[in-house]
């Protein structure tokens, strides 16, 4: 295996080098390493920094920052990101959770990316070293993305937000499906604003658009879900995998997104 | 390729070795430094043979590149024994039954170990979570469950 890695402390410096063929990212390694070790030969050089702001995680007035290289066990375990910690720990089993991070998980086929699942539905932002992008037009586009993620920001919803995987392995199996959403409530009750994201029901995670219009004024009550488990299906396209088809995907949807949104 | 230099220690030794850039810490362990107790089973980060303990954390030494251990503390089952007395999750392995054609074992081991270093006395729930991303062939997982269960029973005797 011919593969070099080279290590630089600053991101722009990373950033440089990888503007050459044959170069990639690396975060934990949990793709790229395996993809390397299964015989990828279209890498021959694995860039990666150690400039310390990747790392940190900085929680204040509601607005989070998580560095690109924060790991998925570093999230489950910070007491400011208590009620994201499930959708962390969704993440495969406690040695990838310490290695995994939040920069590849933005990269991770379906059936992965569980935790940008979680992402999308918190409307975050991915950083580069010059800018940020709103995290629904960089997944549009990660296939071209060339430049470092730093970091993800986004702001903690004060309640609200919910996260379910579904896996036939317990406690750790690959995702059949992931949902997370964000709602809010009226004092009467009824939703209004919502936010939901689906994981493996295409290549990568999306928003149930549909689904979040037609709970908007509803209670969440089985008559008032009724019509967005209906429009859970619109525009997915979901990974026929060795875990599920396509076909058995679309079909347990509504009932999952059913109890996360009367759970 | 140029070699490239890797320093850490394993088992409390210090360890210097020239590794070709990219080698796998699994590798660099077993064919290099000649630790063969992490096992390669799949390469693949699926079945857990291969773990390690890295600065207190469970890692997959197949999926680490050894580059980045520079300045790490390692440890592997293999430097669990003290002057040839078992580790208790050793000893707890063998008399459990919890071993069987003994490739999943090294790597059970270092996932129960960090668990019980962290979670001295483990409900069977969070046993079976520590060990969630180890897979055993042989024995139908009970067995390890029960040499963790018991291993750290006998820890909390001997504290007492
Ligand atoms: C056994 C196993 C089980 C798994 N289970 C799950 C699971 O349940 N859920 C899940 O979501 N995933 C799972 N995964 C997939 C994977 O571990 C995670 O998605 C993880 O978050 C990927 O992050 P990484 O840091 O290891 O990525 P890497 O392998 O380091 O990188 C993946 C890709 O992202 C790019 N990249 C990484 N960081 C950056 C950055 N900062 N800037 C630019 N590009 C970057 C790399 O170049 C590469 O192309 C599993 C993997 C394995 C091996
Ligand atoms: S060899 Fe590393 S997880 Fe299987
Ligand atoms: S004892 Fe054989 S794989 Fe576990």
């Amino acid at each position: 295996m011919a593969l070099a890695l080279q290590t630089f402390s600053t991101v722009k410096d990373a950033n440089a080098a990888l503007k050459a063929a044959g170069t990639r990212y690396l975060g934990g390694g949990t793709l790229v390493v395996r993809a390397a070790n299964e015989g990828d030969v279209s890498v021959s050089s694995l860039i990666r920094s150690t400039e310390p702001a990747l790392s940190a995680i900085t929680v204040s007035g509601g607005k989070v920052r998580i560095g690109a290289s924060v790991t998925m066990a570093a999230i489950a375990r910070h007491p400011d990101l208590a009620s994201l910690a499930h959708a962390a720990r969704a993440v495969g089993g406690p040695a990838i959770r310490n290695m995994a991070t939040v920069g590849g998980n933005l990269f991770a086929p379906a059936p992965y990316g569980d935790f940008t699942v979680a992402l999308l539905a918190l409307d975050a932002t991915v950083n580069i070293d010059d800018g940020e992008l709103p995290i629904e037009t960089f997944l549009a586009k990660r296939e071209s993305n060339h430049a470092i993620i730093t970091a993800v920001g986004f702001t903690f919803p004060a309640d609200g937000f919910r996260f379910l995987k579904v896996s036939r392995i317990k406690p750790k199996g690959v995702s059949v499906l992931s949902i997370a959403a964000v709602l809010e409530q009226a004092p009467d009750g009824t939703v209004s604003s919502a936010r939901i994201a689906l994981g493996c029901m295409a290549d990568r995670p999306m928003r149930a658009t549909a689904a979040e219009k037609a709970l908007l004024g509803r209670t969440l009550t089985s008559d008032g879900i009724a019509p967005t488990l209906a429009a859970a299906g619109d525009g997915t396209s979901p990974v026929t995998d060795p875990i599920a088809s396509a076909w058995y995907r679309n079909e347990v949807l509504p009932v999952h997104l059913g109890r996360l949104l009367l759970g | 390729m140029a070699k490239v230099p890797v320093q850490f220690t394993l088992n409390g030794a210090e360890k210097a070795e020239f590794i070709d850039s990219g080698t796998t810490l699994l590798n660099a362990l077993r064919d290099k430094i000649g630790d063969t107790s992490p096992k390669g089973g799949c390469h693949q980060g699926t079945c857990g043979a291969c773990s390690v303990i890295i600065d207190g954390e469970l890692r997959l030494s197949c999926l680490t590149l050894a580059e980045t251990c520079n300045g790490a503390a390692i440890t592997t089952t293999s430097g669990l024994s003290e002057g040839g007395v078992l580790h208790p999750l050793q000893r707890a392995f063998l008399d459990a039954f919890a071993t069987q054609c003994g490739f999943c074992t090294s790597g059970m081991i270092m996932a129960a170990k960090v668990l019980l270093d962290h979670t001295p006395n483990p409900s069977r729930d969070e046993v079976v979570e520590a060990l969630s991303g180890n897979i055993c062939r042989c024995t139908g997982y009970e067995p390890i469950i029960q040499a963790v269960l018991t291993a750290a029973r006998s820890n909390s005797q001997n504290a007492a």
